[in-house]
């Protein structure tokens, strides 16, 4: 898709024009704007990346060049013309008979995209029959072609399941069939890979990247990742609250930003912290297995020790186990075996014989802050419920203690009486990050906190938390998938895979000298901005014949 | 493996309905035995003799204490005799089950055949509502459905009645003669359009199968009237709530039209709740009719419940309330086991 076909597709007639776009949204009892005047072209066979923070409107537009406006949302001005009509100006019929045919859509989560009450393969299939294009036999035996192209795993038979039955990374490829099997001219990808684990995201991409080519289709790429895009995107554009900031090739915009905004966003992953040794330990997890009731081990013997007023990085993919070791170090879940110690002290495994106290020394903050805060509770009440439970604050005393909490997350007073629906994530997340600091705790355990913000706002929430650890001497315990997170915040990590501690150690140590293939894999995978990063890490990966490993 | 767990499942269901089943038993007794009066008293009048009553009372084995009655007619239950009617004689013996069965038999028809009618209109309602969503129809729909669940079911019966009596009658009335005269002959002719239901369901084991349909139109149009709003705005709710679904957007991005991203994309995702409402209304067909079968005069349980309680009848009485409270049971737990059937994450487990 990149390098040598780039020739080939800038002679490609025009394909899609978007013209003066104006898209609104209905909330507050009333219509704002989303999109506010955006142009796109698009040749055959090209891909053009668009990027920004989430509410820049890039999904807005990918849906948009398929004559689509989410329920809610509604198109004001401007024409999408692909190949020479209007999209919206033509009938809804004509317009539902482009659709899927010619125009297809892969989502972000596919798990949720995907109807649950239908088989893979029916899924696959219903766009190629209901448009005409194909019959029923002949679309199935195309699906299986597809799943094969896409290397899904029993490309025969895994049509025959339900979307329940297969992995987050299967479903988005087997989504990208999906959207393949007219053949349709162009692909709108909106974060296709954001909700995989880097190690899939890998072979996801490099699925994509192979049929898009094989193919000839052009794509829109919607993504908020600087380093997926740029393995991706013939070319790519900039956007914000609604407009163009700036577009350009793909290199040249990697090389030469021209918009102080670009180059914001292009600094966010170079915040690093210099590590510090530590000898004090303020927990020690000594030989800890766990299981689910009735199931197979989830965590096996499992040591680590975090050091006081430090940072440790759990990293792993999904189902390593790192949030089921939050949970044994909670107590939500106890251990079956081994032992846990606190401060010097031997920790009960289970929350139900630990003392009140002890719950207050141990927090927590959660990756989704929308369902961590509860949505009829002011900030206020929040922030107020661990200083009155585990501190007995009242009065003067609690309303100058939220006071100074408000002031330590920097938000303004003025927020005390809102409720969180009224925050932006970002906020909500400090709000989290206030109730956790509220009870005075010696260790936090932050479960992928960032993870649902966009780069900047997670810039902002590390740093915070950086400063809190340096003014309060709290430990972290930091469960993460993202490795510039980890470069940014830990002084020691641990690796995690199927339940297992595969290496640890300072963090020098364990990112610079990778020991572990696992390690070396994980690390690997983490798409860097480098253009020819994903075409080098495959050609290498090829050579060592790692690819299928990972798979 | 996968058919294990969801047979484990249902027999969990049918276990926990016999537990259901077998406390309400308990209630039942309780509750009757609780009821003011006597059979003995009530059967022999004011003038009885102490010794008359008590002599009734032994042959009907009510002397004996609470509990071991008790265990007697459940264990009688078990063996499949619901025992003998207090109206019955020496050498005249009738069984609750012969007095119940041509009963339940007119009940549960009237209940099939309302069915029949009822769920279908329902679900197409709710379907055709959720497609035109706040068109007129919609709304004209859901006004009408709301308006006759509003009412209560008698009232509903007696304009049912009076609509078909006013067939013949209306031209006569001084209101008819008081209306324009074109006025008064359209009214006539639509009413002459509703086919003459009996306004009496008369019903006896003898009648032929449409004629007892025929006869038993009223209660059913009524019923329908009472049920068919509630499992349509349930079917409405459930697919609308589907509807803001991400794989519904799919769909649409797909191509697919309205219709099939309704029919094929939202309602096989909508059925649990839609099948609990249903089942919950049929379950009403069979326990609370009462008060239909009572204005049209209809043989079913629910008035031979109320004979049996006036007469204190209390084998009668107990086994129309475990008839009750058996179809009320079986019907959650078919729709229970409908939910199970059309879910792929507890059919199709990982």
């Amino acid at each position: 898709m990149k390098s040598s076909n780039v020739i080939a597709r800038e002679r490609g007639t025009d394909l899609l024009t978007v013209r003066d776009l104006h898209v609104e949204g209905f909330s507050d009892e009333r219509w704002h704007p989303i999109v506010r005047g955006v142009n796109v072209s698009l040749k055959r066979g090209e891909v053009l990346g668009l990027i920004g923070e989430s509410g820049a409107g890039k999904s807005t537009i990918g849906l948009a060049a398929m004559g689509y406006a989410k329920p809610g949302c509604r198109i004001t001005q401007g024409s999408v013309v692909f190949d020479g009509a209007d999209l919206l100006s033509m009938s809804e019929a004509r317009r539902r008979r482009l659709r899927g045919s010619r125009i297809a859509y892969v989502a972000q989560s596919a798990a949720a995209w995907f109807n649950p009450a239908h088989r893979l393969l029916d899924q696959t299939v219903e766009t190629a029959v209901a448009h005409g294009i194909a019959s029923r036999g002949e679309a199935n035996r195309d699906a299986v072609e597809l799943y094969k192209r896409l290397q899904l795993p029993e490309p025969e038979t895994i049509g025959f399941r339900y979307p329940h039955q297969v992995s987050g990374g299967q479903l988005q490829r087997a989504m990208t069939a999906m959207a393949m099997v007219c053949r349709p001219d162009l692909i709108v990808f909106d974060e296709p890979t954001t909700a995989l684990d880097v190690t899939t995201q890998v072979e996801v991409l490099a699925s994509i990247r192979r049929i898009v080519e094989d193919f000839n289709t052009a794509a829109i790429y919607v993504t908020h990742d600087l380093a997926v895009v740029a393995q991706m995107a013939d070319r790519i554009m900039v956007l914000r609250h609604g407009q163009t900031v700036e577009e350009a090739v793909t290199r040249q915009m990697l090389a030469a930003p021209t918009q102080e905004y670009t180059r914001t966003l292009w600094a966010v992953r170079k915040l690093v912290k210099p590590e510090i040794e530590a000898r004090d330990h303020l927990l020690t997890i000594d030989n800890v297995t766990a299981a689910y009731a009735g199931r197979v081990k989830v965590l096996v013997d499992v040591s680590i020790k975090v050091p006081r007023g430090r940072t440790v990085a759990l990293v792993g993919e999904s189902g390593s186990g790192k949030s089921t070791l939050a949970r044994v170090v909670t107590g939500l879940l106890p251990a079956i075996s081994g032992s846990i110690s606190f401060d010097g002290q031997p920790l009960p495994l289970s929350l139900k014989q630990r003392p009140k106290d002890l719950l207050r020394r141990i927090q927590m903050i959660y990756q989704s802050p929308d369902s961590a805060l509860n949505p009829r509770q002011t900030v206020e009440d929040i922030i107020a419920r661990p200083l009155e439970f585990y501190l007995g604050l009242k009065g003067e005393q609690r309303d100058r203690r939220i006071g100074e909490l408000m002031h330590m997350i920097e938000m303004d007073e003025s927020f005390l009486d809102r409720l969180p629906g009224e925050l932006s994530g970002g906020q909500k997340q400090r709000i989290c990050i206030a109730r956790a600091v509220a009870a005075n705790p010696d260790l936090i355990i932050c479960d992928e906190v960032t993870s649902a913000l966009d780069q900047i706002v997670q810039e902002e929430i590390l740093k915070l938390l950086m400063r809190l650890q340096r003014e309060l001497g709290v430990s972290y315990i930091f469960i993460t998938h993202d490795i510039s997170t980890v470069r940014a915040i830990a002084d020691k990590v641990v690796v995690m895979h199927q339940g297992k501690v595969v290496e640890q150690g300072s963090k020098t140590e364990v990112l610079t000298t990778p020991h572990a293939a696992y390690t070396e894999l994980l690390l690997s995978s983490v798409p860097e901005m480098d253009p020819d990063w994903l075409t080098q890490l495959l050609a290498r990966r090829k050579n060592r014949g790692i690819l299928d490993a990972a798979g | 493996m996968r058919l294990n767990s969801v047979a484990k499942t249902v027999l969990q269901r049918l276990g926990l309905g016999l537990i259901t089943l077998f406390i309400v038993s308990i209630i039942i007794f309780s509750a009757v035995a609780m009821l003011p009066g006597d059979f003995a008293k009530a059967t022999l009048g004011q003038s009885a003799t102490p010794e008359t009553v008590a002599a009734l009372q032994h042959e009907i084995g009510l002397d004996r204490p609470p509990v071991e009655r008790y265990f007697s007619w459940v264990g009688k239950m078990l063996k499949g005799d619901f025992g003998s009617s207090f109206a019955s004689r020496t050498g005249y013996r009738r069984t609750v089950a012969e007095i119940i069965a041509p009963r339940l038999y007119n009940t549960i028809f009237l209940a099939v055949m309302t069915a029949l009618i009822a769920v279908p209109l329902a679900l197409g309602l709710g379907i055709v509502a959720a497609l035109y969503r706040n068109s007129w129809f919609d709304r004209v729909v859901n006004t009408v459905t709301l308006t006759t669940i509003s009412f209560p079911e008698f009232f509903i019966a007696y304009m049912l009645a009076f609509l078909i009596i006013s067939r013949d009658t209306f031209a006569g009335t001084e209101f008819a003669q008081s209306l324009p005269a074109w006025l008064a002959i359209s009214i006539n002719w639509t009413l002459n359009v509703v086919p003459k239901f009996p306004t009496l369901a008369n019903i006896n084991d003898e009648t032929p199968f449409w004629d007892h349909v025929w006869r038993a139109a009223l209660p059913s149009i009524t019923l329908t009237l009472v049920i068919v709003a509630h499992m349509m705005r349930m079917t409405r709710a459930a697919i609308l709530n589907m509807l803001s679904s991400p794989y519904i957007d799919m769909a649409r991005l797909k191509g697919m039209g309205p219709m099939v991203v309704v029919v094929r994309h939202a309602l096989p995702n909508a059925w649990a709740p839609i099948v609990t409402v249903v089942a919950f209304n049929l379950a009403y067909l069979i326990v609370g009719v009462v008060i239909v079968e009572v204005v049209f005069v209809y043989p079913g349980v629910g008035q031979l419940m109320v004979d049996a309680v006036r007469s204190r009848d209390v084998p009668v009485v107990q086994a129309c309330a475990l008839v009750f409270a058996a179809a009320y049971i079986l019907l959650n737990l078919i729709a229970d086991i409908i939910s199970i059937a059309t879910n792929p994450r507890l059919l199709h487990p990982r």
